[in-house]
């Protein structure tokens, strides 16, 4: 994804002379190409995520397009208020990009574990919020947030991620990754592909079970959405998030003035205040909060055994 | 205004009211009927809370009437009591303290990349140097050698809940800038021909950014304001008002 992300980012820059990058004294192996293209419009502030924030703010103020990036929580939590005053106040053309969604850091610790970021991001003003599944969702988004002129966020993975479906046609609505009626399964960023494997598991004991990727959290394309779970009996929702304030969250807040809709199952990471995180790779760490695609099967086979 | 408004502030806007004053008329290169204008020279007030003398200052020099500044702090209106960006002439919106010298930053380096030749100033409290986000912008600016930047700092010596150099000291505040490679000067913040004098200089050295440690009195020009950490809050009544303005020579 990080490497999809500085190609797409690259080849929009030399269209728009007007785009600059800064980060936060990371991006090691990621960012070298956009730096040596681009020296005029490449800046490392240093490890400084509040002065990077509104740094960016003053630049774009100035007319310019301006990508910040970091690690998960730092070019987010760490200058929050900037983005929210200096950005979004004034809704200055700042990407937000932020790169180890979820556990995509594993064994490095909770500092580096992306939880609640894409649901902090989505309460600020004036904000679009995207969360891609894969390499071709990350190309489409980078050159959507390039051009949008809006204040943007940027949720990332890591590396080596697949690709998980056909060509993406509108990243602003969900895109089918596997048809399927009676259960949907709405997933946001890569954690879409165990999904997947969930709805294999299930189709092999007899149900229908559809997979649908919702990128843009912000502004969420609600009808689009009804139109995906149309006629679905059960509408799960699946995220390497919290569900306070991520997909869930912004799915139930849509459904819930209707008197007929289908249970919505949220599965998302528990929240882990006051316990200390073990170490492990994403798949170790995503596997203990329940999301093993055996999980998901499970959650689902209860959830519709209660009905 | 702070007294119609019933509202607070007026010993720090008292305290830059000649900073404003030197600026705004002898300094920025701002014209009131092309306020975009990519050329110009940017004004950012990271004191935000400041706002009645920053708004007075836009109404003399003709971003909009006088007669609006009736309106501050009232139902509806744009001059809301922390600096707004609606209003005319305003770059940008501050009040939560330490936001604007990043913001400056990010002007002076678009500024320097595309020759406009527009110098960016930056107005900080001295109670605002206690937010680590400014050291974060004062070790920046010399390392990119942002001579276009010029940073002024209303030290009046007194903060939100007491004295600077009670609640955190900032002394030896010019060996401090210096250390982080800024051209230091250091004057008395009411003498005017010292402020067109180094405000006019800047960028005072060629591939450093300017600091203009403009030591002022909290209060200024009102016997009963000056040195008075109450006239952070308190709104004069009309018996004060009328001394203070019979005082200033209003």
């Amino acid at each position: 994804m990080r490497t999809t992300f500085i190609e797409s980012l690259s080849q929009a820059a030399s269209e728009n002379p007007d785009i600059w990058l800064l980060c936060g004294d990371l991006g090691y192996s990621v960012l070298e190409p956009f730096a040596a293209k681009f020296p005029d419009r490449y800046l490392n502030v240093g490890v400084a995520e509040q002065n990077m924030a509104g740094i960016a703010a003053g630049i774009a103020l100035s007319g310019k397009t301006v990508f910040i990036y970091s690690i998960g929580n730092f070019p987010t939590l760490r200058c929050l208020e900037q983005l929210r005053n200096d950005v979004c106040y004034h809704g200055a053309d700042v990407k937000v990009v932020a790169v180890g969604a979820g556990y995509a850091y594993g064994s490095q610790g909770y500092t580096h574990h992306a939880l609640e970021d894409a649901g902090i991001m989505s309460m600020l003003p004036g904000i679009e919020v995207f969360v891609p599944c894969d390499p071709m969702e990350v190309r489409a988004a980078t050159r959507l947030i390039a051009t949008s002129g809006k204040p943007s966020y940027l949720r990332l993975s890591r590396a080596g991620e697949p690709n998980l479906g056909a060509a993406v046609t509108d990243l602003r609505k969900p895109r089918l990754l596997r048809p399927g009626r009676e259960i949907v399964i709405l997933a946001s960023g890569p954690i879409a592909s165990r999904a997947l494997e969930a709805a294999g598991e299930l189709a092999g004991r007899g149900k229908d079970v559809g997979v649908v990727s919702v990128s843009c959290l912000k502004p969420l394309d609600e009808a689009a959405i009804r139109d995906a779970v149309r006629d679905a009996a059960l509408i799960v929702t699946l995220e390497e998030h919290i569900l306070r304030g991520g997909l869930f969250s912004l799915v139930a807040a849509a459904f819930a003035g209707d008197t007929q809709r289908p249970p919505i199952v949220g599965i998302g990471i528990p929240e882990q205040g006051g316990k200390t995180s073990s170490a492990g790779s994403r798949e170790a760490l995503l596997d203990a909060a329940g999301l093993s695609a055996a999980a998901i099967v499970a959650r689902i086979e209860q959830s519709l055994a209660k009905r | 205004m702070v007294h119609a408004a019933k509202a607070s502030h007026i010993g720090g806007c008292l305290s830059m009211a000649d900073i404003l004053a030197v600026l705004y008329t002898r300094i920025l290169r701002i014209d009131p009927a092309e306020p975009q204008s990519p050329s110009r020279d940017r004004f950012v007030l990271s004191k935000g809370h400041a706002t009645a003398i920053m708004y007075a200052t836009l109404a003399e020099c003709g971003f909009f009437s006088l007669a609006e500044l009736d309106t501050y702090c009232r139902d509806g209106s744009i001059f809301t009591g922390h600096v707004s960006h609606a209003v005319p002439g305003v770059e940008v919106s501050t009040g939560s303290l330490g936001h604007g010298l990043p913001i400056a930053i990010g002007m002076a380096l678009a500024a320097r990349s595309t020759g406009a030749g527009s110098r960016v100033f930056c107005l900080l409290s001295d109670g605002e140097c206690d937010e680590g986000s400014n050291w974060e912008g004062i070790l920046f600016a010399p390392h990119h050698k942002l001579d276009n930047l010029c940073v002024v700092v209303d030290f009046n010596k007194i903060q939100s809940f007491g004295s600077v150099a009670e609640v955190l000291n900032l002394d030896p505040f010019a060996e401090k800038w210096k250390a982080f490679g800024w051209q230091v000067e250091e004057i008395d913040g009411h003498d005017l021909a010292a402020l067109e004098r180094v405000l006019g200089a800047a960028p005072a050295a060629s591939g450093r950014p300017t600091v203009v440690i403009a030591h002022t009195v909290k209060g200024k020009g009102v016997s009963f304001m000056e040195n008075k950490l109450e006239w952070h809050y308190r709104s004069p009544s009309d018996e004060l008002l009328a001394r203070a303005l019979a005082e200033v020579g209003a």
